[in-house]
């Protein structure tokens, strides 16, 4: 193993920190990082002293009779779609990033379609379309001849099975993202190395391809899963109780906050748990490639069946994951405007979920980027916690994170007034939550983890000499992010604002709870729509959303390829003896 | 010299950011303010109908769960001023938290019977439906008791919403307040038996279910009825509202449970007067009218007349049990649907 030989015998620097960064110890970045965990953790924080207050008998209820059953059900679910989402995402990246096919181009971004399909939406379409009075078994009882449903039914989808299989076609885009960037930044020189050693085309994908992209996967099953359990629509809409239907439960019916609190803090202790694991699993292995001239990889052409059946299985999840639905919303749309007409309030929902979502993922890139560059700078233990801190977010139910929310938003706005009226002897009042600020907090604090990611990814690949470069030649540490960092990290950055801007437009429980008097998005318009039952109506709104959701997604596919060829090239031609010094390395002899 | 510039430059531009923020909030401030877990759309076209009358404006926010928690962090700052649920459990819990302040009008008093509002003008209800039954259109049956619901007849025959949906918990507290706790456990566990789907969705999927040959029988509200027969909803829902046969049930030995749409006025409503002028409105003969004909609810007013699509589902005999006697079994319901798995 030739690669992994030459690279023990690199300079070593050391992989946590540029020497120049060593001696700032209280800089600017580390402050600013600590104030964006802060403002991340407290919502949680306020959720430990909800919880703090106790729950009679809370505990013997849920161990009785709700969590054996809740648990399993919850780990059956994450099974299934982690399962589903990862051999989904994974082959069909595979299959574009390495192969050539009829369609394969149409292919590359076509796969990215369901990001802009929410799940709650998902769910409602294949309901009504799968139904027994839809047009699917409507059409096949007239195709078999048979009258009633009675006599004829397909199971039901309101199941665990229907669960797993909308939920896994709508977020395999997560791990399909991760996993094809990074299956196209391996080096052909890797791939031909395993091929002159004997290594078959299975060979290849199983025992080098796929565990070089292991973090990859690994961060998009997690991106996928973490969705999944914090769900509240799909699942609950389709008759699975998850533990989060359990934490909603208990505080909505029962009116218990402070259980709810507990069983939601209980369930991010296991996710923690669970993270933590999976990074000390992966702890000495090191990914970024070691070749001295990375050549992209070669396409292998696939003729005649081979082809077809490569192009069938990269259209199946498109059709699953996007056209069904969109065609089912359409339709919906249609035969709504002709009876009703439209909402006169639908472009000023357009506005104010396009301005709530960019202002948020302008704040979360910022906030992000200033986190993960700290943990670069940085030494020890610190700014690495904090940046795990951030991230906490992502792994609360949004409901729930935006009950946490409510008193910290308030407080701070309580203090604000005082001072205010004191000083200026003017009122602020709920500046926050009456201006649709604290929406955008709320935002920021559930998706920081989701750029926070992408931009690790991007960071790690590239060489820390970079930076001791760049410091050596007298650019302090800002100057370096923004002229040097920056511009490589294009497409890490352009990822994660895109990803957390469909995730803003998409996000509901928080959006309804923190939003300004009179004030609508598309997801709370449609959710209005959908408790009264009256779909038809919903089907403008989700529509709208999936249209304005396709929109980043389609610069997110223009920018990405593009991209990707643009920061290989970057690195490759700048650096022309990097060694790659990565954090992580990988042995192939390993796997 | 510089210095000091700079810093009342920033002064300004400080207080300027703070009169507009306190501009936009004041902006809240005015008119009426109401928050609701009402689906928007259906209390709209009231709203529009009192800013008519009055020429009072209404600000509304529409906020399922959280309601109360919001209310309760904003505090003294709250621009609320009427509190609006559609199920008095959450109603009941809004005058328990203390969101809520006592108010005295005779109009309200005139119109709202007593045992549909709260002691010291707490709450109001402004709405009644009923939670009836669904059957499959030929099946011969024209009368039953929820407690037949449990009945082996019906295994895996029943379609119904969640069991911890605030309507559901609310029948299975009423039928605790008759029966005790063991019996209900029972008669969960019978129904649980007999589901023939998932306890999901929403009330209408279970007309659409039940066209669809899932199931013969199932629990809805009243104005769903109402909703889909009149083609509101559009000509697919009215083939669902056709599909099915409506028995109002009662309890054995009592009436048909009711549920409630109801408002309170905030604690710290900024807009007391104007906030009570709102719903003495609602309680008008034109509002309950509207509440009849647009949303096919009950109206609370005596003599107010119901829809004739709801008319002909037959007389209404509402059962006697106190609402707060069932409101306070709302828990215990709940718990007892995680005991026997209902939803699972």
């Amino acid at each position: 193993m030739p690669q992994a030989g030459s690279s023990t015998k690199s300079v070593s620097i050391s992989s946590d920190a540029p020497v120049a960064a060593r001696r700032l110890r209280w800089n600017p970045w580390l402050i600013v990082s600590g104030a964006v965990a802060l403002g991340v953790a407290a919502p949680i924080l306020a959720l430990v002293a909800i919880a703090s207050a106790g729950s009679e008998g809370l505990w013997s209820h849920l161990t009785g009779s709700v969590l054996p059953v809740a648990i399993r059900d919850t780990l059956i679910l994450l099974f299934g779609v982690g399962l589903l989402t990862a051999l989904i995402g994974t082959g069909t990246a595979w299959l574009v990033a390495a192969h050539d096919f009829p369609g394969r181009r149409a292919f590359d971004w076509a796969l990215l379609l369901p990001l802009a399909v929410p799940t709650y939406i998902i769910a409602y379409a294949y309901l009504d379309v799968l139904h027994p009075v839809g047009p699917v078994q409507t059409a096949l009882r007239a195709l078999l001849g048979i009258d009633s449903p009675r006599d004829f039914r397909l199971p039901d989808i309101r199941s665990m099975g229907g669960c797993i299989f909308v939920l896994g076609f709508v977020l395999y885009p997560y791990v399909y993202l991760t996993t094809r960037a990074m299956f196209l930044m391996q080096s052909a020189n890797l791939i031909d190395v395993a091929r002159t050693l004997g290594a078959g085309r299975r060979g290849v994908f199983l025992r080098v391809a796929l565990p070089l992209a292991r973090p990859a996967v690994a961060i998009g099953v997690s991106l996928a899963l973490l969705e999944t359990l914090n769900d509240i629509g799909a699942a609950e809409f389709l008759g699975v109780r998850t533990l989060t239907v359990s934490v909603y439960t208990t505080w909505v019916t029962r009116s218990d906050l402070p259980g709810a609190a507990q069983i939601a803090i209980a369930m991010l202790v296991v996710v923690v748990l669970v993270v933590l694991l999976e990074r000390w699993a992966r702890r000495q292995r090191r990914y970024a490639n070691d070749a001295q001239h990375p050549r992209p990889l070669r396409r292998h052409r696939l003729r005649g069946g081979k082809g077809i059946a490569a192009a069938f299985a990269c259209a199946l999840p498109v059709l699953v994951g996007f056209v069904v639905p969109a065609w089912y919303l359409v339709d919906q749309t249609i035969a709504r405007v002709r009876f009703a007409g439209i909402s006169r309030a639908i472009p000023a929902e357009v506005l104010n979920t396009v301005t709530l979502s960019a202002v948020a993922t302008l704040l979360t890139i910022v906030a992000a980027l200033v986190v993960v560059y700290a943990v670069r700078l940085g030494r020890g233990p610190g700014p690495r916690v904090l940046a795990r801190a951030a991230s906490l977010g992502y792994a609360v139910p949004g409901t729930v994170l935006a009950i946490g929310l409510l008193p910290v938003i308030t407080g701070i706005e309580g203090v604000v007034d005082t001072v205010s009226t004191s000083v200026f002897g003017v009122s602020t009042g709920l500046f926050l939550l009456g201006s649709g600020a604290a929406v955008v907090y709320a935002y920021v604090a559930r998706f920081l983890a989701i750029s926070a990611g992408s931009l690790e990814a991007g960071f790690s690949r590239v060489s820390p000499s970079i930076d001791a470069a760049a410091r050596t030649l007298g650019a302090g540490a800002g100057r370096t992010l923004f002229r040097v960092h920056v511009p490589m990290l294009r497409p890490a950055l352009a990822t994660g604002a895109l990803l957390v801007f469909v995730d803003c437009m998409k996000e509901l429980p928080a959006t309804l709870l923190l939003r300004p008097l009179g004030f609508e998005t598309l997801a709370t318009h449609l959710y209005g729509e959908a408790i009264r039952g009256t779909y038809e109506e919903a089907a403008i709104a989700a529509l709208l959303i999936v249209a304005v959701g396709l929109v980043p997604v389609l610069i997110l596919v223009r920018l990405g390829v593009r991209g990707e060829a643009e920061a290989g090239m970057t690195v490759s031609a700048r650096v022309p003896a990097d060694r790659s010094e990565s954090r992580e390395r990988v042995r192939l002899q390993d796997s | 010299m510089h210095n000091n510039k700079l810093r009342n430059g920033r002064g300004a531009l400080a207080a300027s950011v703070l009169v507009g923020i306190a501009g936009v909030a004041a902006d809240a401030y005015a008119d009426v303010n109401l928050y609701t877990t009402r689906e928007p759309g259906l209390i709209q076209p009231l709203l529009d109908a009192f800013t008519k009358e009055t020429g009072i404006k209404v600000n509304s926010i529409f906020v399922r769960d959280g309601l109360a928690e919001r209310v309760a962090a904003e505090g003294r700052r709250s621009p609320a001023d009427v509190l609006m649920t559609v199920d008095f459990g959450n109603l009941i819990d809004l005058v328990e938290k203390g969101l809520t302040q006592p108010i005295q009008s005779d109009v309200l008093n005139a119109a709202v019977p007593e045992h549909l509002r709260g002691k010291d003008g707490h709450w109001y209800a402004l709405s009644m439906r009923a939670r009836v039954v669904y059957v499959a259109k030929d099946l011969d049956i024209d009368s039953i008791h929820y407690e037949q619901l449990g009945d082996a007849e019906w295994r895996d025959k029943l379609c119904i919403r969640s069991g911890q949906h605030p309507y559901n918990t609310a029948m299975i507290a009423a039928h605790i307040v008759h029966h005790g706790e063991d019996a209900t456990r029972e008669w969960l566990r019978g129904m649980k038996e007999n589901l023939a789907r998932a306890a999901t969705g929403g009330d209408r999927d279970v007309a659409r279910d039940i066209m669809g040959g899932i199931c013969d029988i199932g629990v809805g509200n009243s104005y769903y009825v109402g909703l889909m027969r009149s083609g509101s909803g559009g000509p697919e829902q009215q083939k669902w509202g056709e599909a099915i046969k409506v028995i109002l049930p009662t309890f054995e030995g009592g009436g048909t449970h009711v549920n409630i749409s109801g408002a309170a006025i905030a604690r710290y409503s900024p807009n007391k007067d104007d906030a009570v002028r709102l719903l003495e409105y609602l309680v008008s003969d034109d509002a309950q009218k509207l509440y009849a004909e647009a949303n096919y609810e009950y109206p609370v007013k005596q003599g107010a007349e119901v829809d004739p699509i709801i008319a002909a589902l037959g007389e209404l005999e509402v059962d006697p049990t106190p609402l707060t006697d069932i409101a306070r079994n709302r828990d215990a319901a709940s718990r007892l649907v995680d005991e026997v798995g209902f939803d699972q």
